[in-house]
C-alpha cells in the first residue's frame, strides 16, 4: 500500500484502484472517455463540483478529443492537439482519475464493480456507460485483410495517413457523411479515391435526391470517382488489400479500403451485464437504464425508441443526466435533429422530415448558376423539414421555425428566400417585394439585366415572358429569375399579361422546346441534373415529364445516357403491351411483314405452352400473342429468341413496323422490290426510340396496298424511282402524308428515311407524332432540311446511324437471361412475426 | 396484435418502383419504394378499372396507374385530383433492415 499524498487516488489491496482513505463521496465510474462521457462529467461538475468522486475509463490512449474533428485532421487542416477538448490538466484539476488504453470488459451488478481488460476491478456507486458506437463492418470476404480500416478514431486516421504517404488508390465503402469526409481527406492527401455507395444517392438519410446529385457532381469535379448502387462482393488481395470486387463484377484496385458504411450502438458490455437493450441501451428520461445504479448516455443509448448518431442530442442528454445526478430532475424529451455541415468544403444542411408525403407542400428554389438548391417542406402551415445545398445561411432559421412549430402562413410565399427577405420590411407579398426593389436592382444575373431595363422593355410593348426574354434577355438563360420577371410583368401591366408558351407539365415553367435546347446547350447528362438546372418545382417530377426527359436525354446522348427504367411507361419498361386485365401481349418482329415456318412454329408453340387465349394479326402485318402473364414474359422471349425473333417494339414510342406489299417479285403491277426495301428499311430503323410511335410502309406501286400514305414515313415505288411521303397517320384524325420528294435509287430512299427520322427525333416534342409536328413546323421547313440542304441531310443521317449502333440490342434477349428479373417476379414472403 | 410478414429488403425493390407480393389467397399486394426510400403497400388494383398499380410510374408519393393515368396517393390509396376512388392500403414498416407488411386481413379502406 502506498499513499500518493493529497487527494490523489490510492491503490489498495482489495481494488486495483482504491478509495482515497479520506474520501467518502459517492463514486461515479464512467465507461468511455469520449465526447458523451466527458460532456456528462462537465455538466455534472458545473452543477455540483464536489458531490461525486469520478473515475473515467477510456479504450484509447488519448485524453478527451473532439471525434467529429477527425476529418479536418485527416485533411491536414488541423492537428490532433487542435481537437483536444480536455487536456490532462482538466482531469487533474477536477480530481478525476483517468485510465486510458484499458476498456471496461465486464460489469458485476450484484457486487457493483467493473473489471477492465487488464484486470483492474473497482467498485462504483453510480456507473455511467458512454461507450458510443462501433463502426459497422460489412461481412464480405477479405474484410480482415491488412489495409482494410474503419474511420472512427485517431488510430484509424493515423492508418489512413500512413497509407496516403505511400500513395496509390483508395476505395471508400460508404457514401454517407463519414465516408465522404474520409474520401475528401484522402483525396487532399494525394490518393486517387473511389467511393462506393450501395444506395442510389449519396447521404440519402440527410439529403434528398436533388441535393445529393449536386453533391455528387461537385465531388466528381474534384477528381473523386463516385459509384452509387455499388454492392461490394469482396475485398481481394494476397496477404494485404489489392482491391474491391463489386457484385456486378467490376474490380477496383486499391491499396487502402476504408469501411465507412455506418455505426451501431456499442451495447455488448451492457447486454452482457443483463441490462435491457434494444437497438441501444434502453434509458428513461433521466438516462437511467433498467438498473437504477447504472446510467447511459450518447450514441449507445436508445431513448423512447430513438437512437441518435449526431452530436446535438448528446448535449441534451448530458444536461438531463447531470440534472438527475444532482436531484434536479428535468428529463430528456428526445431531440429533433438537424445536420449542418461542410462535406468536403461544400455546405449542406438538413433538418426534420423532408420525405414529403400526404399534406406536405414542397417549396423549392433552385439557383443553377450559383449551385444552390433549397427545399422547405411545409405541413399544416408549419415547417416540418428543410434541405439546403450550397447556401445554408438560413438553416438555423428554418430549424428554429421547425422546432418552435411556428405558423408560417403569413410568410409562406417568401419563406424560401430566407429570413432577411421573409421578415424584412413587412413585405409579405412577392409582388410587393419586387415592387420595393430599386430600378437598379439586378434581376437577371446571367445577362446583367436590371429591374429598370425589364420595365423599359415591357413599356416598349413586351407583354409576355417570351417577349421580355427576346427583348432584354432577362430570364432567358438559366431561368432562375423567371418568377421575378413574371412579377414585374404583372406589376407593370396589371391584367394585360399574356400567358407564356404551354409548359411541359406542372413541374416546370419551361416548355418542351426550351428544355430540349437547354439539355443540349448545357450538356446535361441526367434527369436530376435537368431538374436542378431548370428549377423543377417537384422533387422527382411526374408521370408526364419523366418519360419526356428520359427520351430527350437518350436522343441527345446516344451511347452515353443510361436509360432510366422507372421513367418509362409500363409497356416500354416491360417490353410488351399491358392489357386491361393486367396481362401482356407480345409481338415478335417480322422484318417487313415476312415470316417463315420456323418463326410460325415457335409462335404456335408459345401460344400453346403459355396457354395464350388469343393470337391476332395486327394492322402492321405482325402476329400479336395475347394474355401472357408478366412472370412468363422472360420465358416467352427466350423461346421466341431461340427461333431467331427479336422484340417487335409494338409497345414503344419507337419504330413500330415497316409494312410492305409483295412488289415486283410477285405482283404483276409491282414496279420495284417493295418487300426487299421494306426489310432493309426495318433493319436500319428498328430499335430507335422516338417522340411517339413511328410507322413506315413501302408500297410497290401507286395502288399503294401497304397504305404508305397514312404512315409517318411512306415509300411508294414508281417505274422511275421512289416517292417519299411523310407525316401521315390513321387514328382519330386521319391525316394523309405530304409528298416530301422523289428519289431515283433505293439507297437514296434509305438515306432520306434515316435523315427524316432523325429530324423528327431531334425536333418534335415528346408524344407529338409526325402529323401534328409537320403541321406545326410546316412541310416547307421539312423539305428545306431534308431535300434542299444536302450537307444537313447527310449530317442527320449520320447522327441517326450513329445512334442506332447503341439502340439495336434486342431488349428481350437480356431479359430472357435474367436481367431485371425483379420486374417480372413477385417478392417471396419469408417469415411471420407476431407482436 | 398484428402479424408482420417479412417480404425482403429495400434493395429488392427498385427506387421509384414496385414489386408485387402474394400472400395466401388474398389479392395481390403492390409494395412501392419512393425516391426517398419510403415503403408503401396497397392492393395492386386501381379503384378505376383495377389496373395493376405496381406497374405505374412512381413520382413523389404517388403512382400513376398504367392503364388510364389516374394518380393514386400511396399513403392513403386515394385517387388524386378530380378522380374519385380509393384503393385499400396495408400497414408496412421497415425494421431490422427488412420490410414487413401486416397480414392482409388488416387491409383497411381509408375513410
Amino acid at each position: 500500500m502506498e499513499f500518493q499524498g493529497g487527494s490523489s487516488p490510492v491503490t489498495d489491496s482489495g481494488d486495483d484502484i482504491g478509495v482515497p482513505m479520506d474520501d467518502v463521496r459517492e463514486h461515479l465510474v464512467v465507461v468511455g472517455n469520449g465526447m458523451a462521457g466527458c460532456r456528462a462529467v462537465e455538466e455534472l461538475l458545473a452543477r455540483d463540483p464536489v458531490r461525486y468522486r469520478v473515475t473515467i475509463f477510456g479504450a484509447e490512449p488519448h485524453v478527451n478529443y473532439n471525434r467529429i474533428m477527425l476529418s479536418p485532421v485527416l485533411a491536414g487542416e488541423k492537428t490532433f492537439q487542435d481537437i483536444i477538448i480536455n487536456d490532462r490538466a482538466w482531469y487533474d484539476d477536477h480530481d478525476i482519475t483517468l485510465i486510458t488504453s484499458d476498456p471496461v470488459s465486464a460489469i458485476d451488478r450484484a457486487r457493483k464493480t467493473v473489471t477492465s481488460r487488464s484486470g483492474r476491478t473497482i467498485g462504483y456507486d453510480r456507473l455511467l456507460i458512454a461507450t458510443g458506437s462501433d463502426p459497422f463492418i460489412i461481412p464480405v470476404p477479405g474484410k480482415d485483410l491488412p489495409g482494410v480500416i474503419s474511420f472512427r478514431d485517431m488510430k484509424d486516421v493515423d492508418a489512413m495517413l500512413d497509407a496516403a504517404n505511400r500513395g496509390g488508390d483508395a476505395v471508400v465503402i460508404g457514401g454517407g457523411l463519414l465516408g465522404l469526409e474520409a474520401a475528401h481527406g484522402l483525396t487532399l492527401r494525394g490518393m486517387k479515391v473511389t467511393v462506393l455507395h450501395i444506395m442510389p444517392t449519396l447521404m440519402e438519410r440527410q439529403l434528398d435526391e436533388a441535393a445529393a446529385w449536386l453533391l455528387k457532381s461537385a465531388l466528381e469535379g474534384r477528381g473523386q470517382t463516385i459509384l452509387t448502387g455499388a454492392d461490394t462482393a469482396e475485398i481481394y488481395g494476397d496477404g494485404k488489400v489489392e482491391g474491391v470486387r463489386l457484385k456486378d463484377g467490376t474490380q477496383i484496385p486499391a491499396s487502402l479500403v476504408v469501411m465507412a458504411v455506418g455505426i451501431r450502438p456499442s451495447v455488448a458490455l451492457a447486454r452482457d451485464a443483463g441490462l435491457d437493450v434494444g437497438r441501444g441501451i434502453k434509458v428513461d428520461d433521466h438516462m437511467v437504464t433498467s438498473d437504477a445504479a447504472i446510467l447511459a448516455v450518447g450514441e449507445c443509448v436508445e431513448h423512447d425508441g430513438n437512437v441518435y448518431g449526431l452530436v446535438a442530442p448528446l448535449w441534451d442528454m448530458c444536461r438531463a443526466l447531470a440534472d438527475g445526478l444532482t436531484d434536479q430532475h428535468s428529463g430528456y424529451k428526445g431531440s429533433v435533429t438537424s445536420t449542418k455541415l461542410k462535406v468536403a468544403g461544400l455546405d449542406v444542411f438538413s433538418a426534420g422530415d423532408f420525405s414529403g408525403g400526404e399534406g406536405c407542400e414542397d417549396i423549392v428554389l433552385r439557383d443553377a448558376s450559383r449551385g444552390i438548391y433549397k427545399r422547405v417542406v411545409v405541413k399544416d402551415d408549419k415547417v416540418v423539414g428543410a434541405v439546403l445545398y450550397g447556401d445554408t445561411a438560413d438553416g438555423g432559421w428554418y430549424f428554429d421555425l421547425l422546432k418552435r412549430g411556428e405558423n408560417v402562413a403569413d410568410i409562406r410565399d417568401l419563406l424560401i428566400f430566407g429570413q432577411a427577405f421573409a421578415s424584412g420590411g413587412g413585405a409579405l407579398d412577392p409582388k410587393a417585394a419586387v415592387a420595393a426593389l430599386s430600378e437598379d436592382a439586378e434581376i437577371c444575373g446571367c445577362n446583367g439585366v436590371s429591374k429598370g431595363q425589364v420595365v423599359a422593355c415591357i413599356d416598349k410593348g413586351a407583354c409576355s415572358l417570351d417577349a421580355v426574354r427576346a427583348g432584354c434577355k432577362a430570364s432567358a438563360s438559366c431561368g432562375s429569375c423567371t418568377g421575378l420577371v413574371e412579377n414585374i410583368l404583372a406589376l407593370t401591366l396589371g391584367d394585360e399579361v399574356q400567358s407564356g408558351p404551354k409548359t411541359m407539365c406542372k413541374c416546370t415553367s419551361f416548355g418542351h422546346d426550351d428544355v430540349r435546347r437547354e439539355i443540349v446547350a448545357q450538356d446535361m447528362r441526367s434527369i436530376p441534373e435537368v431538374m436542378q438546372k431548370l428549377h423543377w418545382s417537384t422533387p422527382d417530377g411526374c408521370s408526364s415529364c419523366r418519360p419526356a426527359l428520359n427520351y430527350y436525354l437518350l436522343c441527345a446522348l446516344p451511347g452515353i445516357y443510361v436509360d432510366d427504367q422507372q421513367s418509362r411507361f409500363v409497356n416500354e419498361r416491360m417490353h410488351a403491351n399491358i392489357q386491361k386485365d393486367g396481362t401482356y401481349s407480345v409481338v415478335p418482329r417480322m422484318w417487313g411483314g415476312l415470316t417463315n415456318p420456323r418463326e410460325l412454329r415457335a409462335i404456335a408453340d408459345v401460344v400453346e405452352k403459355y396457354d395464350a387465349p388469343m393470337v391476332k394479326v395486327t394492322g402492321g402485318q405482325r402476329l400479336d400473342i395475347f394474355g401472357i402473364r408478366k412472370e412468363d414474359l422472360p420465358a416467352v422471349w427466350a423461346d421466341l429468341n431461340a427461333a431467331g425473333m427479336v422484340s417487335g417494339h409494338a409497345y414503344g414510342k419507337s419504330l413500330r413496323t415497316v409494312k410492305t406489299c409483295v412488289g415486283s417479285e410477285w405482283c404483276r403491277f409491282g414496279t420495284q422490290d417493295s418487300t426487299g426495301l421494306g426489310v432493309k428499311t426495318e433493319r436500319m430503323t428498328w430499335g430507335s426510340w422516338m417522340p411517339h410511335k413511328f410507322k413506315i410502309a413501302v408500297s410497290g406501286c401507286p395502288r399503294n396496298c401497304a397504305e404508305a400514305t397514312i404512315k409517318d414515313f411512306g415509300i411508294v415505288c414508281v417505274d422511275s424511282g421512289y416517292e417519299l411521303h411523310v407525316g401521315g397517320n390513321g387514328g382519330i384524325h386521319v391525316r394523309v402524308t405530304d409528298l416530301l420528294c422523289k428519289v431515283a435509287t433505293e439507297q437514296e430512299a434509305l438515306d432520306y428515311c434515316a435523315a427524316f427520322t432523325q429530324l423528327y427525333r431531334e425536333e418534335a416534342r415528346y408524344l407529338e407524332r409526325t402529323a401534328p409536328w409537320i403541321e406545326r413546323v410546316g412541310i416547307a421547313y421539312v423539305k428545306q432540311r431534308i431535300v434542299e440542304d444536302d450537307a444537313g441531310r447527310e449530317a442527320l443521317r449520320a447522327r441517326f446511324l450513329f445512334s442506332q449502333q447503341f439502340m439495336q440490342d434486342d431488349p428481350w434477349a437480356e431479359r430472357a437471361v435474367g436481367v431485371h428479373s425483379d420486374l417480372h417476379q413477385p417478392l417471396s414472403p419469408i417469415s411471420i412475426a407476431a407482436e | 396484435m398484428t402479424d408482420w410478414i417479412d417480404i425482403g429488403t429495400l434493395a429488392d425493390i427498385p427506387p421509384r418502383g414496385a414489386r408485387t407480393v402474394h400472400i395466401g389467397g388474398e389479392k395481390e399486394i403492390a409494395v412501392f419504394r419512393t425516391g426517398d426510400d419510403q415503403i408503401f403497400a396497397l392492393v395492386n388494383e386501381c379503384p378505376h378499372k383495377k389496373g395493376p398499380l405496381s406497374q405505374g410510374i412512381v413520382h413523389g408519393h404517388s403512382v400513376a396507374c398504367p392503364l388510364h393515368n389516374w394518380n393514386i396517393a400511396l399513403k392513403s390509396g386515394e385517387a388524386q385530383g378530380e378522380d374519385k376512388g380509393c384503393t385499400p392500403t396495408i400497414a408496412v414498416k421497415q425494421e431490422y433492415g427488412r420490410i414487413w407488411i401486416a397480414r392482409p386481413e388488416m387491409a383497411k379502406v381509408a375513410a
